[in-house]
């Protein structure tokens, strides 16, 4: 049952089940109830959660993605305890977050101080703990000169950030999160994802709930696909949110292609030492390594030819890695290899001065103009930097400084 | 696939256990800082940012007050013979005004807290707690100032002024007992709203607040007396405000007609609690 390799459980959900009640004489009044006395009640259950079952290992970053309604909250509400199971079992180790979202229990009409108070006591601290910890938390959300005012003058942002401050300040071992990491501004988004990288290290756990296969590629490891209550896909992220986009878009293109994966195995990212990586500092060498397995010689088909395209979190293209195109060095390589019929891997090394982002990459494998195979979304990686210049290439340079002013 | 290697744990795992959606939870304190939370917040919110707040939460109960004491000494000559009857009348209505605004207010609390009821696991009792607390909070202002007027008005202070905690105390617990019955009635059926207003005002004219329970026919009495706000109101009279009239265990009668009175007031705690604890536990998928 354990498919995470690494150490002891944090959660266990066995055969989960869950229905509500959808009846369609439901009175809503005691009048309609004591004229109708003797009216059975027809009732109606949805089930929402088909025996869902899964084990998520300590330490681990754990999405859960599926459509609108496809029951992937109730899941969450479920391990909250918000919602009670009809059957199966959950069962936590360590201490569990008792919240699903932030920023729950706001008043807008009160202060910040108030409501940092308010929302700490509500997510689990005790008074004099959350007001010990204030200082940390209005710290943490670059607040405090805002502290005493209501928090209908804040921005959005500004009480996202609040929210997000006082989460991380709960003591749980396990973090419940539902649709939240796309907020603040970059530099609170980095700052927010360093917080999440020492959760890690501290063995925290977190699940992840969320549509956005970016965001899902750029933190989680695992994820499960639930689609009408079942979980249809449970695996690493890169194939989950693989198979979200064709479960829900279809394949992007090229229908004419049986079998997505046949020719391209495998795609990861290599740092300059040859070690595959999903996170890398700006400024070294970074590669896309694809496992081929290429296609049968075609007279009529040409050369083979790889295509990488990397898109960041907001799903703009930021680089396309063509082996045709001028700017690539040893594209001939891949054409020798035609004939030949041995898998091989290919690697694509260029310089990483990509801006700080998640970035995914999607590769296709070409003969000739013809597309061969293609991956959407086949393997992620984030690029770090101390500093967010906002542009999406952050290209080495040199400053150089000359005039008449200028002592020499 | 991790990227870092796992370090020493922050806490260490105790038993496992299966989160379910709790009533007052295990931890006694997590429930007490709620309840204060909760409160202090909603009375904050009623009291905000202004001095006059105090004030207005006092103007209510006080122009009622100023009303009801014109047309009962001035137009109806009711409450001549009665010693201090306005002191009486201040402090019965102040005292059936906690516990109409608590109620009233529990109807509707748990669809008012509905976005914490569907995403936090809290002690759902909480909510109706605090709603009492609040109001509860708020008589006690009330009664500072109406302290005043017993002064002014000359009341003899006497040890047996000690009991007022305890008549607060009986008439909270009857307003929390009705407070989960209503809060868990109100998810399912809407009308519970216009149907307690009615009820409270039949409560507020079967509870000796604009007269006092002596004025009945003897007969009378000890069936007004079956309700405890009743007996908290007489029990009131006789200890805060005049001495000579019938303490409780004189007005109604044999001793043990108390059982009454004091039947109804735990069977709605009890039957508060027993329907609190099984329908707020699927309160948040019914709101």
């Amino acid at each position: 049952m354990s498919d995470h390799p690494t150490s002891a459980p944090a959660l266990e959900i066995e055969r989960a089940t869950k229905s509500f009640v959808v009846s369609r004489h439901q009175f809503s009044t005691l009048k309609e109830r004591a004229l109708h006395p003797l009216q059975a009640r027809e009732v109606q259950r949805r089930t929402v959660l088909r025996d869902i079952s899964v084990q998520v290992a300590r330490g681990e970053f754990f999405g859960i993605v599926g459509r609108n309604g496809s029951g992937k909250s109730t899941l969450l509400k479920c391990i909250a305890g918000i919602y009670q199971l009809d059957r199966g079992r959950i069962r936590v180790y360590g201490r569990l977050a008792p919240f699903i979202e932030l920023g729950v229990g706001f008043n807008y009409e009160l202060t910040a101080r108030d409501n940092i108070l308010t929302n700490a006591v509500m997510l689990g601290l005790s008074r004099r703990e959350a007001r010990r910890r204030f200082d940390a938390i209005i710290d943490f959300a670059e607040l405090r000169d805002f502290v005493d005012l209501k928090l209908k003058n804040y921005s959005s942002g500004m009480a996202v950030r609040l929210a997000f401050s006082v989460a991380i300040q709960v003591d749980a071992d396990i973090l419940l999160v539902d649709e939240v990491l796309a907020v603040g501004d970059a530099a609170f988004q980095q700052k927010c994802f360093a917080e999440f990288r020492r959760m890690r290290r501290e063995g925290r756990t977190v699940l992840f709930v969320t549509h956005d296969m970016a965001s899902l590629t750029r933190f989680c490891e695992r994820a499960m696909l639930i689609e009408g209550g079942r979980c249809i896909e449970l695996g690493p992220a890169e194939v989950v949110a693989r198979r979200y986009n064709e479960v829900n878009f279809g394949r992007l293109e090229d229908s004419q292609l049986a079998t997505p994966g046949q020719h391209l195995k495998a795609v990861w990212f290599e740092d300059e030492d040859g070690r595959r990586t999903t996170h890398t500092e700006q400024g070294g060498q970074i590669a896309v390594c694809c496992e081929i397995s290429p296609p049968p010689h075609d007279e009529s088909g040409g050369p083979l030819a790889l295509k990488v395209t990397l898109r960041n979190d907001v799903r703009h293209t930021i680089v396309v890695l063509d082996t045709r195109a001028p700017n690539c060095k040893g594209g001939e390589s891949l054409e020798r290899l035609v004939a030949g019929g041995e898998p091989f891997v290919a690697r694509l090394l260029f310089p990483c001065q990509l801006a700080p982002s998640a970035y995914s990459a999607t590769v296709d494998l070409l003969q000739g103009d013809r597309p061969v195979d293609r991956l959407e979304d086949a393997a992620a990686v984030t690029v770090h930097s101390r500093f967010f210049s906002g542009g999406v290439w952050d290209a080495p340079f040199e400053v150089a400084v000359s005039g008449t002013r200028v002592p020499a | 696939m991790l990227d870092e290697p796992l370090t020493a744990s922050a806490a260490t795992y105790g038993p496992p256990y299966d989160p379910r959606p709790e009533i007052v939870g295990s931890e006694p304190r997590r429930f007490v800082g709620l309840v204060l939370t909760l409160a202090i917040n909603d009375f904050k919110l009623r009291f905000f940012g202004s001095v006059l707040g105090y004030v207005w939460s006092l103007v209510r109960p006080l122009l009622l007050f100023g009303v009801l004491y014109a047309i009962f000494t001035h137009v109806i000559r009711f409450g001549g013979d009665i010693k201090f009857y306005p002191v009486y009348l201040l402090t019965a209505l102040v005292m059936f005004n906690f516990f109409a605004e608590a109620t009233n207010r529990c109807v509707t609390c748990l669809l008012e807290s509905e976005s914490l009821i569907r995403k936090v696991r809290f002690p759902r009792l909480a909510i109706p707690v605090s709603v009492v607390t609040s109001s509860l909070l708020n008589l006690v202002l009330a009664l500072a100032a109406v302290m005043v007027f017993y002064a002014a008005q000359g009341v003899e202070p006497t040890w047996r002024w000690l009991e007022l905690p305890l008549f607060v105390l009986v008439l909270a617990l009857f307003a929390l007992g009705c407070g989960m019955l209503l809060s868990v009635l109100y998810v399912r059926f809407r009308d519970v709203q216009p149907i307690w207003e009615v009820a409270l005002q039949v409560l507020f004219y079967g509870s000796p607040v604009l007269y006092v329970l002596t004025v009945a026919p003897e007969a009378i009495q000890r069936k007004l007396l079956a309700n405890p706000i009743a007996c908290v109101l007489t029990e009131m009279r006789h200890a805060m405000i005049d001495p000579t009239a019938p303490d409780l265990f004189a007005a109604i009668g044999p001793n043990w007609h108390l059982v009454v009175p004091a039947a109804i007031l735990v069977g709605t705690l009890a039957l508060g609690t027993y329907l609190f604890a099984r329908e707020a536990r699927t309160a948040a998928e019914r709101l």
